[in-house]
C-alpha cells in the first residue's frame, strides 16, 4: 500500500527530529543529568607546574545551582582555605592572613589554587542552556564513544566564553571534550574527560583534565573522589560566619 | 694675511653675515638635537637600569627569554651563596637581589572584608640591611612622597598614586594576594608606611614596594629570588665591560653541572642585551649619526649656495683680482681661508647658543607624563637633555667642515674664469 504524500509530508520533520534531535535539546538533557539537587563531594585537583606537582583536596556542599561552600584540606599550604559562593557573589577565606576576601573585578580571572581553573569559571551557572544556544555541527567518536558535536554561542555578550565546541556522549548525555573560546574566536581554555561512572541514574565525570591554554604546564586533573546526591546539607553552612569557623 | 681678510669680513658684512648666520642656526640646532637625544638616552637607561635590568642582571634563563614576566615560578635558587659569590669575584660592582610579582592588594573595611582592591606590580628589594646599595639606585629618600621607609619586615611602600585610587591612610594594613612559586594563593597583611612617586609612569601606576625577606617568606622563596642586579659603582652603564662580565659569568656556568630544569640555570646579561631595549639604543645610534650627516649635507649646500651667490656679488672684485695678476689659486685660496674664519666663528657661536638651550633643558626638562598613561615604557616623565663631551664637538666639526665643502664648490668657479677675456667683461 502506497503511503498518502501528504503523511510522508507530515511526518518526514517529526522522523528527522527523532534521528537527529536539536542542538538545544541536546544541551537540555546534559543539564538535566548534571541536576540540581543537593549534593556533598570530595574532590581532588593535580595542578602540574614546573617540576613541582600540587595535590589539592577539597570537600565541597552544593545546594542547588548557584550556592556552595567549598574547604580545602591539603595540601597543608591551603588547608583552612574556604570558599563560598552565593548567587553571584563569592567570598575567599585565607587563614594565613585571616581574611575573607571578596572574589570579584580584577580577581575574578585569577586562578583558584594554582589551578587552570579561574574564579570566573566557578561563578558561571551549571545550566548551560541558560547561557548558550546550541547548533549540531557534526558527530564524532571521542575516545570510541559516538558523540554529538555541538557548537554553542553566548546568548547575550558578558560571558566568560563567547562560544564552545562540546562533544556530547550520545548515549550517556554527558560532555567528554570542551573547547572554549573568547569573542575573538581564540581558543582559551580545553576540558578533556577521562573516566565516566554511573552514580545512581546518572553518569558523572569522575576524572577531567582543564587546561588554561594562555599559562604554561600539563594542565589540572580534577578527581572526584566521591559524590553524595541529595544530601541534607543545614542552613547554616552557607552563610559567611562558617567562613571563619 | 689672516687679518687683513678679517678686517674684509668685519667690514663687508654682506660678505659673512649671511654665512655666519646660517652655521650659528645649523650647529645650534645639531648641538641641541644632539644633547636631546644623549639626555632621552640616558634616561632610559637610568630608569631601565635601576627598576629592571640592572647594568647587568642574572636571572633564570626562562625568565630571561620571557624578558618582563612576574612570575615567581622561575626563580634562582640558593640566592645567598649567588650573591657572596658574585660580590666577591666582582667587588667593583653593587649586586642586589630583587623579586619581582604580581598580586592584587586588598583593603579591608571595619568588619574585615574586601573595601576596594587593586592590581600591583611589586617590586621586593633589600630595604632592611645597613649598606644596602638599593636607597641609592632607587633613590627611594627622594621618591618619598608621604610617610617614611620601611623599618620593620611586613612594612611597605605603595606609588603615591595607588595610594590615592585606594584611599588608603598610612599605617593602615592591606592585604597582598599572590602565587607562591609553587602555584599555591599567598596573603599576607602589610602595613603602608609611606608613598613614592618615581617620575616614570610605568612604575608610578601600581608599585607595591617591599623588603625582599617578606617577599620570600609570603612567596615560598626561601633563598630564592627572581633576580640578582649589578651595578657599576658610577651608576653609568659600559657596555663593553658589562659584555665581558656576562660572557666569563655565562662561560662559567656552562662549565658546571646544568639544573634539571634547563630554564632554571643562571644565565647573565648585560642591559644592552634587554630586548626592549637594544631596539631604542640601536635607534638612537642611528637617530645621532643621521642627525649629524643630514646637518653636513644641508649647511653644505646652503653654504655652496651662499658661496655661489657671494661669487655672483664679487664677480668683478675677483676679476679685477685676477687682472691684476692674482694668481686663480691665490684668490681661490683666499676664499676658503675666509671660509674658514666664517666656518670657525659661526661654530663657536652656534656652539655656544646650543650649549645655552641644551642646559636650560637638561636643567627643567620637558614633562611627557600626558603621553605616558598607558605606556609600559621604563622611562623618567620628565625628559632632558645631557650636555656631554660629545656636544662641544658635534656641531663645531660639521659645522666648519660644511663651511669648508661649500667655499670649495662654489670657489672652483674661479678656475673656469678666462683672464683673456677680463677686458671685455668690464667693457661690458
Amino acid at each position: 500500500m502506497r503511503c498518502p504524500p501528504w503523511i510522508v509530508a507530515f511526518a518526514l520533520p517529526w522522523l528527522a527530529g527523532a534521528q537527529a534531535p536539536s542542538g538545544d535539546a541536546i544541551l537540555a538533557r546534559v543539564d538535566a543529568n548534571i541536576g540540581s539537587d543537593n549534593k556533598v563531594t570530595l574532590a581532588r585537583m593535580v595542578v602540574e607546574g614546573r617540576g613541582v606537582t600540587r595535590t589539592v583536596e577539597s570537600r565541597s556542599w552544593v545546594r542547588g545551582m548557584s550556592e556552595s561552600f567549598t574547604e580545602y584540606l591539603a595540601p597543608p599550604r591551603d588547608r583552612g582555605t574556604k570558599m563560598l559562593k552565593l548567587g553571584d557573589q563569592l567570598w575567599t577565606y585565607f587563614p594565613e592572613s585571616d581574611r575573607t576576601i571578596r572574589i570579584s573585578g580584577h580577581m575574578l580571572r585569577q586562578s583558584v589554587m594554582g589551578s587552570d581553573l579561574s574564579y570566573e569559571d566557578l561563578m558561571e551557572d551549571p545550566r548551560l542552556t541558560a547561557l548558550y544556544t546550541a547548533r549540531i555541527a557534526g558527530e564524532e567518536a571521542h575516545r570510541d564513544r559516538p558523540c554529538w558535536v555541538l557548537e554553542l554561542t553566548a546568548r547575550k555578550p558578558g560571558i566568560a566564553y563567547q562560544s564552545r565546541r562540546m562533544w556530547i556522549d550520545k548515549a550517556r548525555d554527558v560532555a567528554l571534550r570542551e573547547d572554549r573560546y573568547a569573542k575573538g574566536g581564540k581558543l582559551l581554555k580545553t576540558t578533556d574527560v577521562l573516566e565516566i561512572e554511573r552514580i545512581g541514574t546518572r553518569w558523572v565525570a569522575k576524572t577531567v583534565v582543564f587546561k588554561d591554554v594562555l599559562k604554561s604546564g600539563q594542565g589540572t586533573r580534577f578527581e572526584l573522589v566521591s559524590i553524595e546526591f541529595d544530601a541534607t546539607i543545614p542552613e547554616h553552612v552557607f552563610s559567611k560566619a562558617m567562613l571563619r569557623k | 694675511m689672516i687679518r687683513f681678510l678679517l678686517k674684509g669680513l668685519v667690514r663687508d658684512r654682506s660678505r659673512s653675515l649671511f654665512p655666519l648666520l646660517t652655521v650659528i642656526a645649523g650647529v645650534s640646532l645639531t648641538v641641541v638635537g644632539y644633547s636631546w637625544v644623549r639626555g632621552t638616552e640616558s634616561e632610559l637607561l637610568h630608569a631601565s637600569a635601576a627598576f629592571s635590568t640592572g647594568h647587568v642582571k642574572v636571572a633564570p634563563r626562562g625568565a630571561a627569554a620571557e624578558s618582563d614576566t612576574a612570575s615567581s615560578e622561575l626563580a634562582l635558587d640558593h640566592a645567598g651563596a649567588l650573591v657572596g659569590g658574585l660580590r666577591r669575584r666582582h667587588p667593583s660592582l653593587g649586586w642586589t637581589p630583587r623579586i619581582r610579582f604580581g598580586g592584587l592588594l586588598d583593603v579591608p573595611d571595619e568588619a574585615g572584608e574586601t573595601k576596594v582592591q587593586a592590581p600591583v606590580a611589586g617590586l621586593a628589594v633589600d630595604l632592611l640591611s645597613s649598606g644596602s646599595p638599593e636607597p641609592r639606585i632607587l633613590n627611594v629618600g627622594r621618591a618619598i612622597v608621604k610617610g617614611r621607609l620601611p623599618a620593620m619586615a611586613d612594612e611597605v611602600l605603595v606609588s603615591d598614586q595607588l595610594f590615592g585610587r585606594l584611599g588608603l591612610r598610612l599605617g593602615e594594613t592591606a592585604t597582598l594576594i599572590s602565587t607562591t612559586r609553587f602555584g599555591s594563593v599567598a596573603t599576607a597583611n602589610l602595613r603602608i608606611v609611606g608613598t613614592v612617586r618615581f617620575g616614570v609612569s610605568a612604575v608610578d601606576r601600581g608599585a607595591l614596594l617591599a623588603d625582599v625577606t617578606v617577599i620570600q617568606r609570603v612567596l615560598d622563596m626561601d633563598d630564592a629570588v627572581s633576580e640578582v642586579l649589578g651595578f657599576f659603582p658610577d651608576q653609568i652603564y659600559r657596555d663593553p665591560e658589562a659584555r665581558a662580565l656576562a660572557e666569563a659569568f655565562n662561560a662559567a656556568a656552562a662549565s658546571r653541572p646544568a639544573p634539571a630544569d634547563p630554564d632554571l640555570a643562571a644565565v647573565m646579561r648585560p642591559l644592552r642585551d634587554d630586548p626592549g631595549l637594544a631596539t631604542i639604543l640601536d635607534l638612537t645610534a642611528v637617530l645621532t649619526r643621521a642627525l649629524i650627516a643630514v646637518f653636513v649635507f644641508v649647511m653644505s649646500i646652503v653654504l655652496w649656495n651662499a658661496g655661489l651667490m657671494g661669487s655672483l656679488r664679487r664677480y668683478g672684485e675677483i676679476g679685477i683680482r685676477l687682472a691684476v695678476g692674482e694668481q686663480k689659486g691665490h684668490v681661490y685660496r683666499t676664499l676658503v681661508a675666509e671660509s674658514l674664519m666664517i666656518g670657525v666663528a659661526g661654530s663657536i657661536a652656534g656652539t655656544l647658543a646650543g650649549l645655552a638651550v641644551s642646559y636650560y633643558l637638561q636643567e627643567h626638562g620637558v614633562n611627557i607624563a600626558p603621553f605616558l598613561k598607558n605606556a609600559s615604557m621604563l622611562i623618567s616623565d620628565v625628559l632632558r637633555a645631557r650636555i656631554t663631551p660629545g656636544s662641544l664637538v658635534v656641531g663645531f666639526v660639521p659645522g666648519v667642515l660644511s663651511t669648508l665643502l661649500g667655499a670649495s664648490i662654489s670657489g672652483a668657479g674661479i678656475y673656469r674664469r678666462q683672464t683673456a677675456r677680463l677686458m671685455k667683461e668690464f667693457e661690458a
